[in-house]
């Protein structure tokens, strides 16, 4: 049995096999397709997501979020990415 | 009345046609001939309908969709037009070959069924030889071939005692999901409900059973869980609402709200063939029917829940209480509630065990 994956500022998050990051056009926003499921992301989630490439740690992913949204606590930002992506692994739709 | 959203999922129901004979298939009693089936070219329109119309995702069903040789030509068609493919299958006929065929096309998921835990309960209660070996197999290929699998549970009296090993099956053959789905009960389950219908015992451990292994298996395997709506407080919100998310279309064309709705007497289902999938969605007579809340009689209309399950059923309502715009019978609200439950136990009780196995022959025309 695989383990569960534990995310960490460490980690280096990147979309599972098979899931995709699509943009809605009929409802203009970003989603991801998983099996059997559709994730629709706000503004922050897909910020997160689409810099989730498989080469980017999840403290490089919070350092480039703080500059490209001035103004948002650095510890706020990092709780945030890490929830989200803790969540999406649980759910199989990301690998680190 | 607020604006009609689109749909999220297209249900393509390719065939009726299927290897296996299971007692609680969800096709109706009345199987559509292979004669009476969409061809190619018209699935290919209707899958890009279905994206035009704001669709995300494609199901491939049937009953057996592989029966079909054009499968691999309709997921390349649903991925063309930027739909999410996914293939709900028996497996058991599907072989290396076809499984590549299917990859080159664009296959995205696959979902296989498995009807029990153990070669015995899964070949009896499919009706098939060799199906639960076949189905373990296949599920393996779908792994070592990339793609992620989900493996489906239909549970009932006589497999709930394996509910832990049917989970720990699902991890085994590599699955990152796994449905545990409780019969619903019209057509074919209908008719076996006395040998389906779980103990009371059975559906107090069930719960907890499934709260156990989803902690268990937390960021292993998701556990998705449709509950025994019978025994329930509240009804299920089927379909997340008729005609709010998904569009099935049965194997001749007919255009239903979820793919029980033939079991409706009464409702007209308009066809492909006849008018565009957008035009069906947003004016037709059978999805506005039971479309968000005004339809409701009370005491759905004034419940604090009525946008939370959309009145539950329709179909099951039709079924217990042979009108479809009742109070779904699964409340505990419904007038007919405390005698659907003392029946269904009563019948649990009973221990009939055979199935009238769901075949062309033993269907209703």
């Amino acid at each position: 049995m695989s383990a569960r994956i534990i995310i960490d500022v460490q980690s280096v998050p990147r979309l599972a096999p098979h899931i995709r990051l699509r943009f809605d056009k009929v409802r203009e926003c970003w989603t991801i397709q998983a099996p059997e499921r559709s994730f629709v992301l706000d503004v922050p989630a897909h910020a997160i997501v689409s810099r989730c490439d498989g080469n980017a740690s999840a403290d490089t992913i919070v350092n480039d979020l703080c500059a490209a949204f001035v103004g948002a606590p650095r510890e706020i930002i990092e709780k945030d990415v890490l929830a989200l992506l803790q969540d999406f692994v649980d759910k199989g739709v990301m690998l680190a | 009345m607020t604006a009609i959203e689109p749909p999220m999922a297209l249900l393509a129901e390719l065939t009726h046609r299927c290897p296996l004979q299971c007692p609680y298939c969800s096709n109706p009693l009345h199987l559509e001939r292979p004669a009476g089936e969409l061809n190619t070219a018209e699935w290919l329109r209707v899958i890009r309908q279905a994206a035009e119309i704001g669709c995300m995702q494609v199901h491939f069903s049937g009953g057996e969709p592989l029966v079909r040789p054009d499968v691999e030509k309709l997921v390349a068609g649903a991925v063309e037009a930027g739909l999410y493919t996914n293939l709900i299958t028996s497996a058991v006929t599907l072989d290396r070959e076809r499984l590549q065929s299917l990859v080159d096309a664009g296959l995205e998921h696959v979902q296989v069924s498995f009807q029990d835990s153990t070669p015995p309960g899964g070949d009896r209660i499919a009706g098939y030889r060799n199906a639960h070996a076949k189905k373990i197999s296949a599920a393996q290929r779908v792994r070592e071939a990339g793609l992620p699998l989900t493996a489906n549970f239909v549970v009932h009296r006589q497999n709930l005692h394996h509910l832990e090993d049917m989970l720990e099956l699902a991890v085994s053959i590599g699955a990152r999901r796994a449905e545990i789905a409780n019969v619903q009960y019209y057509g074919w389950a209908l008719r076996n409900r006395a040998a389906l219908m779980p103990s009371r015992a059975q559906i107090d451990e069930m719960s907890g059973t499934v709260a156990a292994a989803r902690e268990k298996y937390q960021g292993v395997l998701v556990i998705d869980y449709v509950v025994p709506d019978y025994y329930a407080q509240y009804p299920k919100p089927c379909m997340g609402g008729w005609g709010r998310r998904f569009i099935n279309v049965s194997p001749s064309g007919k255009v239903l709200p979820c793919h029980a709705a033939e079991t409706i007497a009464g409702l007209f289902f308009d066809s492909v063939r006849d008018r565009s999938l957008e035009d069906i969605w947003s004016s037709s007579d059978a999805f506005n029917r039971f479309r968000g809340t005004a339809w409701m009689p009370e005491p759905c209309k004034s419940c604090a829940r009525r946008e939370i399950d959309w009145g539950g059923c329709r179909c099951q309502a039709f079924a217990v209480t042979g009108d479809a715009a009742s109070t779904d019978p699964a409340c505990s609200l419904s007038a007919a509630h405390e005698n659907l439950v003392a029946a269904a136990t009563q019948e649990a009780g009973a221990f009939l065990d055979d199935f009238v196995y769901r075949r062309f022959r033993s269907s209703g025309r």
